[in-house]
C-alpha cells in the first residue's frame, strides 16, 4: 500500500509545476481572440453602421452641429461579438487582443467618445441628407438621440453603505 | 480613503463568495477556471466560501433580475464589513446585452456598491487574474476612457480635453 501511494506521489511531480505566472508575466490570447474593440478615428466617415448593428444598442450617433458627429460608445456593457469591426466600410474599428479590461472607476473607464468631422457641401453648407423626409424615415435607425444605461431607470432602491 | 482602508483591513487572505444574480454560467465557469490549479487564484490567497458570512468580498456574475433584487440586499448586507464587490462580466458592469430588459434591473451597481468592474463576455480566466492583481494592488488599470476630435485640416486625430 505505502508502495501504491509513492508511486502516486512520483507520479504526480513528474508534470513539475503548471501554474501561469500570468499577473507577474504577459500571456497574451492566441487564435481569433476579440478584445477591446478599437476606432481609428483618422479612417472613420461617420456612417453609423456599427450603431445600426450593435446588439447591446452602446453606440449612439448624433448630429451635434453643422459638420460635426459625436459618436458615444459605452463599452461597459460590450459582449466583443465584432459586429462593428465586420460591417465598418473603411476598416475603421478593429478588434484588438486587449483583454485586460478591469478597473476601479467603474464605468467611467469603459467610456468612449469621438468628434467626426462631416465635409459639408459647398453651395447649401448642409450636410448630405436623403432626398425626402419619406426616404429619411426609411433610413435604418441608427440615430439615437440618447443612449440608456443599464439601470437608469430603475425602480428599486440601491442599497446605502455607511 | 476606501482603498486605504481596505488595504488596511484585507491584509492577508481575501474569502470570496461568488453569487450568480441571473448570469448565463458563462461567467460562473470561467471564476471556476480561475480557481483551477492552472491559474490558481489560491496563490493570492483567495479561497472560495459557501456561506456570504464568512466572505470578505463577493463576486457577482450576471445582470441582475427583478426576482433577485431583494436576495441581493440581503447577501451584500450578510457579508461582515469591511467589504468588497467584484462584479463580473458585461452583464453585472452594465447589463449587458440585456440593459432594457422588461426584467432586468441592470447591473451590479444599480443595487449594491461595486468597487470593481471587470468587463467582458465572458472575461477570461487572465481578465479575472488582472482583476484581482488590481484590487490587491499587484497590476496597474490599463484602461481608461477615450475622448478624440477629427480635424478638418489635419490627417490625425487630436484628443479633447475632459473637465
Amino acid at each position: 500500500m505505502i508502495a501504491s501511494k509513492l508511486k502516486e506521489a512520483i507520479l504526480s511531480l513528474r508534470p513539475g509545476r503548471v501554474t501561469l505566472k500570468y499577473p507577474f508575466e504577459p500571456h497574451p490570447p492566441e487564435g481569433d481572440f476579440r478584445g477591446y474593440p478599437e476606432v481609428d478615428l483618422d479612417k472613420c466617415i461617420g456612417c453609423g453602421g456599427c450603431a445600426a448593428v450593435c446588439p447591446a444598442r452602446l453606440i449612439m450617433i448624433q448630429d451635434i452641429d453643422q459638420n460635426t458627429r459625436r459618436m458615444v460608445r459605452l463599452l461597459e456593457r460590450c459582449i466583443f461579438c465584432g459586429r462593428c469591426a465586420e460591417v465598418c466600410p473603411e476598416d475603421a474599428i478593429t478588434m484588438t487582443k486587449r483583454f485586460e479590461l478591469s478597473s476601479d472607476q467603474g464605468r467611467k473607464d469603459m467610456e468612449s467618445e469621438y468628434l467626426i468631422f462631416m465635409a459639408t457641401c459647398k453651395r447649401c453648407t448642409r450636410c448630405y441628407e436623403p432626398p425626402s423626409a419619406l426616404d429619411k424615415v426609411m433610413e435604418p435607425g441608427f440615430r439615437h438621440d440618447e443612449i440608456k444605461r443599464g439601470g437608469q431607470n430603475s425602480p428599486y432602491e440601491p442599497v446605502k453603505t455607511k | 480613503m476606501f482603498k486605504e482602508l481596505c488595504a488596511k483591513s484585507f491584509p492577508k487572505s481575501l474569502w470570496v463568495y461568488h453569487c450568480n444574480v441571473g448570469a448565463c454560467n458563462g461567467c460562473d465557469i470561467e471564476v471556476i477556471d480561475v480557481l483551477t490549479p492552472y491559474y490558481d487564484a489560491e496563490r493570492f490567497g483567495i479561497k472560495l466560501v459557501a456561506s456570504p458570512r464568512h466572505a470578505d468580498v463577493l463576486l457577482v456574475c450576471g445582470p441582475v433580475t427583478r426576482q433577485v433584487v431583494p436576495a441581493l440586499k440581503r447577501l451584500y448586507e450578510a457579508v461582515p464589513d469591511p467589504k468588497l464587490v467584484i462584479a463580473i462580466g458585461s452583464c453585472a458592469v452594465g447589463g449587458g446585452i440585456w440593459f432594457d430588459s422588461y426584467n432586468i434591473v441592470g447591473g451590479a451597481d444599480t443595487i449594491i456598491p461595486v468597487d470593481y468592474y471587470i468587463p467582458g463576455c465572458p472575461p477570461r480566466p487572465e481578465a479575472i487574474l488582472h482583476g484581482v492583481a488590481v484590487a490587491l494592488g499587484l497590476a496597474e488599470k490599463e484602461i481608461e476612457s477615450v475622448h478624440l476630435k477629427q480635424l478638418p485640416d489635419r490627417p490625425e486625430s487630436v484628443p479633447v480635453e475632459v473637465e
